[in-house]
């Protein structure tokens, strides 16, 4: 005879991702998109630009932190992808006459392309020595651009007026909010910096809290058991190397679509495009959603206030970010959100006991 | 045909150089798995200490290296000390972050100190003194000094590592951490020493770099990357194959220079990812990780 009740469990376990913090979260995330939407309405070109600028360096710390935080692939040649995406921008539209608008796409997807063959090269190699295989493979693209003449070479290329004013909806809002041609090609930098900014944010997020994120998670905190637990440790690295270039690209698209200027050593800087965010990302506290967005914000203000000291402000950063490596290795958030437990994206998953209220018949949370 | 052959001598002395850019780096990875991301800067560093004692002291530079050398040894003991032991451990990212912390600091100050102006080590008539081979094609002194001066360093690293009791201690850690702990190593004082003679092998190449070309505070990060392409292409924890590495990029820079002179640092990278490819563990490999 089989045990017609089997030992039941004395107690019943439930997963719980989102609390009642991040639905405030979600409410206060909407009423943030809406005024920035707005935004142009009421603020100046600086504010705008500066927003801009705000907010690729988020994006890309974003995918930077999905690359080292999540899959622990500490990347230093991300700016591969920053440079290919422009430079493919200029070529999409100043050689094959593609709009501006449909070339940010066709970037990202191609630098997700290329991303392939890089990965083949760099995958074998591991650890920090992946992080200088990586630098190389950028130097390789900055080399080559160099050598690509219809580009301008090693000076570079501008961005002919024609291509510039030709995003669609310029005259709209030149006429909507009543500005010059220059200003109204900022406000659309802008929303598409904001769209991609959002989108960014989504895609992470989402990502995160479907099954590959957990496998990701699993992957951040301990690679090997990880592995034992199934997950295929190659598929999902690539994957996310792969997706995080084509993120890359975009963003690198939409920089030089707005700097309308491009030099093989500007757009491959490794110093711009790559040092930058990773300060970005482990100040604000890397292996977080929250993190890159603090720090974003700290180095937006810290480049406000303090980029005219030069090299006496990159000496700052410099320290700044091996002393919070040293003694908040989490980062800010991570002293943030540990002294009051406070999540904005909820994306990790936490085991809860559950009480069975039987009177009811309702399972709640203790 | 003496263009290829000049191409190829040239590559190995040129060789010499990145093998002395490479043996520090090596060395430390092989003590303590440390990737040093600042390892260029450092290089660049060095350089400019030996251009302050030799203009301050109205040395030749070739002296003034003397009074570098104890100064750098300390400077790398103490950085061990004071800094980057704090951050080796399991996770990869502490070490990695804070050397390319430093790289960014140490490219600044100088930036600051020295501005931006390139600077060269003057050392009179041995700069431009040559040695005719024969058939056209001359080797200048001082890059067969640089590559004799590489394979000094690599024989002594050799001699301390495997016949001396400090060597059998690096070797300890190197192999198994804890273990050389239990044994009574006292690990942060050995990685320390470590870093203080990986500094005394990048001043030499610091001193070598500024007698063959001028150098300003930027260049740190290309001298790292075609140090650590030395380092894979002759495989992980064999110094005679860093060696190797050095030269395998050396000539491919010169060949690829011969080609086209805009061609020399993109062949110098290529011959570096060819051999990721084809032989992953670079050519002579020895340590598996």
């Amino acid at each position: 005879m089989m045990d017609a009740d089997p030992a039941k469990p004395t107690q019943a376990f439930g997963i719980d991702t989102a609390g009642r913090a991040p639905r405030l979260a979600v409410a206060a995330a909407g009423v943030i998109l809406l005024v920035l939407v707005l935004l142009p309405a009421f603020a100046g070109r600086n504010l705008i630009q500066d927003m801009i600028f705000l907010f690729y360096m988020l994006a890309l710390a974003q995918c930077w932190n999905l690359l080292a935080g999540y899959a622990g692939l500490m990347s230093v040649g991300q700016q591969a992808f920053v440079g290919l995406g422009g430079y493919l921008l200029f070529a999409l539209t100043l050689l094959g006459g593609i709009n501006p608008l449909l070339a940010i796409p066709i970037a990202g997807l191609v630098s997700a392309l290329f991303a392939f063959p890089s990965a083949l090269i760099v995958f074998r190699l591991r650890g920090a020595y992946f992080a200088i295989g990586t630098w190389v493979v950028a130097e390789v693209y900055r080399l080559v651009f160099a050598q690509f003449k219809a580009l301008g070479g090693g000076t570079g290329a501008s961005l002919a007026p024609s291509v510039t004013s030709s995003v669609p909806g310029i005259e709209w809002v030149k006429t909507l909010f009543d500005v010059r041609t220059p200003a109204a090609r900022d406000i659309i930098s802008y929303w598409l910096a904001l769209a991609l900014i959002a989108g960014t944010l989504a895609f992470v997020y989402l990502v995160l809290r479907s099954r590959r994120g957990l496998a990701l998670g699993t992957l951040r905190d301990h690679e090997g058991a990880a592995a034992s637990l199934g997950v295929d440790i190659y598929r999902i690295k690539l994957a996310v190397y792969v997706a995080s270039a084509g993120m890359t690209g975009m963003v690198g698209a939409l920089i030089y679509l707005q700097k309308a200027r491009i030099s093989p050593d500007s757009a491959f800087s490794v110093l711009d495009w790559t040092a930058y965010v990773i300060f970005i990302t482990v100040i604000g506290g890397i292996g977080t959603m929250e993190g890159p967005v603090v720090g974003a914000i700290i180095f937006y203000l810290m480049q406000r206030y303090l980029a005219d000291f030069g090299a006496a402000y990159l000496i700052l950063l410099g320290t700044l970010g091996i002393l919070v490596m040293l003694f908040a290795p989490r980062g800010l958030w991570g002293l943030i959100s540990e002294r009051y437990d406070l999540t904005l994206f909820p994306t990790r998953r936490r085991l809860v006991i559950l009480t069975r209220d039987s009177d009811r018949g309702k399972v709640t949370a203790k | 045909m003496t263009g290829w052959l000049d191409a190829l001598i040239q590559g190995v002395l040129l060789g010499g150089l990145y093998a002395l850019f490479a043996a520090g780096l090596s060395l430390i990875f092989g003590v303590m798995r440390l990737v040093n991301l600042a390892h260029g800067d450092l290089i660049v560093l060095a350089a400019f200490a030996i251009l302050l004692a030799a203009s301050k002291l109205g040395l030749d530079p070739f002296v003034a290296v003397l009074v570098a050398l104890p100064v750098m040894f300390v400077i790398g003991l103490a950085l061990q000390y004071v800094l980057l032991n704090r951050t080796l451990g399991r996770d990869l990212l502490p070490p990695l972050l804070v050397t390319f912390g430093l790289s960014i600091i140490i490219q600044n100050g100088l930036l600051q100190i020295f501005s931006a102006d390139s600077q060269r080590l003057r050392s009179g008539a041995i700069e431009t003194a040559s040695i005719a081979l024969g058939g056209g094609i001359a080797v200048g002194v001082v890059p067969l000094l640089t590559l004799l001066s590489a394979i000094a360093v690599i024989v002594f690293l050799n001699l301390l590592f495997y016949h001396t009791p400090l060597g059998r201690a690096f070797r300890a850690t190197s192999d198994d951490l804890e273990v050389a702990q239990l044994m009574g190593i006292d690990v942060s004082r050995i990685f320390a020493i470590a870093m203080g003679l990986a500094f005394i092998v990048i001043t030499i190449a610091a001193l070598y770099l500024g007698l063959r070309a001028n150098f300003d505070p930027t260049i740190g990060p290309a001298r790292l990357l075609y140090a650590f392409e030395a380092v894979i292409i002759g495989g992980l924890g064999s110094f005679w194959g860093t060696l190797a590495g050095g030269i395998v990029l050396g000539m491919a820079q010169t060949i690829g220079a011969r080609i086209d002179p805009e061609w020399q640092i993109l062949s110098g990278h290529l011959a570096f990812l060819t051999v990721l490819v084809l032989k992953p563990r670079g050519l002579f490999p020895r340590a598996l990780d």
